[in-house]
């Protein structure tokens, strides 16, 4: 094996991730589309709201990049302000639904007995309903906006983390280093969240990042049925269900924004299989 | 075996129940005022009044949620929709086989081709086959199926007039709702059949059937491809949960009246009973299919039904296996 320098776990990781091809080019693609959400009111060449009622529909041309929608607004401005919330909310929800799977997890993993059979039936319950589904009803309820949305997206997401840390949890929890710490009194929050959990959460990192791309399609398909972020917030998905109507006439309209989505999820699969095969202990030399 | 499903058959009863309750009192954080909902916005705050009476409402939380499970399971009486007056039943009874055949073309395209797919890519590890399989099967997990569904659209009803761009009747409508729907699942099959080939190819038993000289096709076929199978067989089984999903966004797109358009436009007219009954039908359409594919599983994998033969037999197991 090539001595690397500092053989910490996460710098051999880093190492790995670094030598992977595909997963920096979608690392870069996500930087790159972090500062134009970052700078896109610079970067967008009009108003994402600004209407020009002398171009309705227009095809893509020099004056707008991407052309125009039903009401003269230009798609490429729409398309860039949009980067700020797909990205934004697939990482968001997919923090908030780990934060709390890993607690649940963690909880039942530990405490095992009956918290723990309370807690598996609970998840039962909440996975009995297909993902999208759960989706739909939680932003029903909640309603729409920003936040309302995140949240709505992070519910369906608890259980499959919680339930990935639970398993790997009972693997270490027999394993010496923790009777060891037993032995010389550790409390159970340290046992827990010093040992215990950084030793199990791998598998629900690489779940993580998997997880952000998924919720970003998600995000869409709800914006794109209506619910969750609404026009004329110019998210991707809405843009696309506005743009659904004109489907014969100014197919344009359909091209842009799906094409934006589809970048993104594209960069965050990419890192993500990066960072699965770094993590992945049977490929380590 | 047969115990194992009568005791998981059992099990799903307290869950369906857990999920109606949850789905019931989720429904009553909804937005908006039933009696409005129904009477519309000019109703006087009398006939209001008379409504919320009439549908119950005033009642306390827990004598509106025990009418409603026992109209639901024991009286079967699903109610109406608040917004067009359909029975829900009539309405689940049409749509759902609608929904149920858009999903199930989908799994069997995803397993049909994913897993063909997944295979080559394994057994031509680091090969072009590999990449350009693996090319595909990334771009197509990165595709919002809504997406490629107006694509297709475009091209082939729009510019090439080949199919129908929404509706339903013959096969003809249903080859670009099923293409969109399952073009993500055919990837992600293709992914993990290729990851758990690998991970067998490298056991030493297919190291053995080889030296001992078995044709490299049977090799595959017989020896890698049976024992890769078992995590596929898992994978589908949660795939299964966002191929119903799945249909019921390509359903709105496609205008197809199954179970998505019915409760995504229940959601959007605030129709909840609709939404309510709607949802946890699809719970317990889902609960049974995850219980199917349990079975399958254990058919598969031995070590798995061996496992359950076990439990309170292990006596006649242990004798079978001295013998």
């Amino acid at each position: 094996m090539k001595k690397q320098k500092g053989q910490s776990e996460f710098s051999r990781f880093v190492y790995q991730l670094s030598k992977n091809k595909m997963a920096m080019i979608g690392l870069v693609i996500l930087i790159i589309e972090i500062f134009i959400a970052i700078f896109a009111n610079q970067i967008a060449p009009y108003g994402y709201q600004e209407i020009d009622p002398t171009a309705l529909r227009q095809a893509p041309s020099a004056k707008h990049w991407f052309g125009t929608d039903e009401i003269g607004r230009d798609i490429f401005s729409r398309v860039v302000v949009g980067t700020r919330y797909s990205l934004s909310m697939g990482i968001l929800a997919t923090a908030i639904s780990s934060v709390i799977g890993i607690v649940i997890g963690a909880i039942a993993g530990f405490a095992g007995g009956w918290t723990d059979n309370i807690i598996m039936r609970a998840l039962d319950v909440i996975q009995s309903l297909p993902g999208m589904l759960l989706t739909i009803v939680m932003s029903a309820v909640l309603g729409s906006g920003y936040f309302n949305t995140i949240l709505a997206l992070s519910v369906g997401a608890i259980p499959g983390q919680a339930r990935m840390l639970r398993a790997n949890m009972l693997k270490q929890r027999k394993a010496e280093y923790i009777e060891a710490a037993y032995s010389i009194n550790c409390s159970p929050a340290r046992i827990i969240f010093k040992h215990l959990v950084p030793n199990s959460i791998s598998a629900n990192i690489v779940g993580m990042t998997m997880g952000v791309a998924h919720t970003i399609i998600q995000a869409a398909s709800l914006s794109f049925i209506g619910l969750g972020i609404q026009p004329p917030t110019p998210d991707w998905g809405a843009m696309l269900s506005g743009a659904r109507a004109f489907i014969r006439k100014s197919p344009h309209m359909v091209i842009f924004p799906g094409l934006a989505i589809a970048i993104t999820v594209l960069a965050v699969n990419m890192l993500g299989d990066g960072i699965r095969d770094a993590m992945d202990p049977k490929l380590k030399k | 075996m047969l115990r194992y499903f009568l005791k998981r058959l059992l099990w799903m009863i307290p869950i369906i129940l857990a999920v109606a309750v949850v789905v019931f009192t989720l429904m009553m954080y909804c937005p908006g005022d039933p009696a409005e909902i129904i009477l519309g916005s000019e109703a006087t705050e009398e006939a209001l009044e008379n409504k919320r009476e009439e549908l119950g409402l005033n009642d306390p939380y827990f004598v509106r949620l025990g009418r409603f499970l026992s109209d639901t399971f024991i009286h079967f009486e699903l109610g109406t929709s608040w917004v067009t007056g359909i029975p829900i039943a009539d309405s689940i009874v049409e749509r759902l086989p609608r929904t149920m055949l858009l999903s199930g073309i989908t799994l069997i395209l995803s397993f049909a081709i994913g897993v063909p797919l997944g295979v080559i890519a394994a057994v031509h590890q680091n090969q072009w086959q590999d990449y350009l399989c693996m090319v595909l099967a990334l771009v197509g997990v990165s595709m919002p199926n809504f997406w490629l569904a107006l694509l297709l659209v475009i091209l082939f009803a729009v510019k090439l007039k080949w199919l129908p761009a929404l509706g339903i009747g013959g096969i003809q409508y249903y080859i670009l709702p099923a293409i969109s729907a399952s073009a993500t699942h055919i990837a992600s099959a293709a992914r993990q059949s290729r990851s758990s080939m690998l991970d067998v190819i490298r056991s030493d038993y297919i190291t053995t059937a080889r030296a001992k000289g078995v044709p490299e096709n049977k090799v595959i076929l017989k020896h890698a491809l049976k024992n890769a199978l078992i995590p596929i067989i898992t994978m589908m089984g949660t795939q299964f949960g966002k191929m119903l999903g799945g249909a019921m966004i390509i359903e709105t797109i496609f205008s197809i009246p199954g179970m998505g358009t019915l409760i995504i436009t229940a959601v959007n007219n605030r129709d909840y009973p609709v939404v309510q009954t709607g949802t946890i039908f699809l719970a317990i359409v889902f609960s049974f299919s995850m219980l199917l594919v349990d079975m399958l599983y254990a058919a598969v994998d031995p070590r798995i039904k061996a496992q359950y033969q076990n439990k309170g037999r292990k006596k006649a197991v242990v004798k079978k296996g001295a013998n």
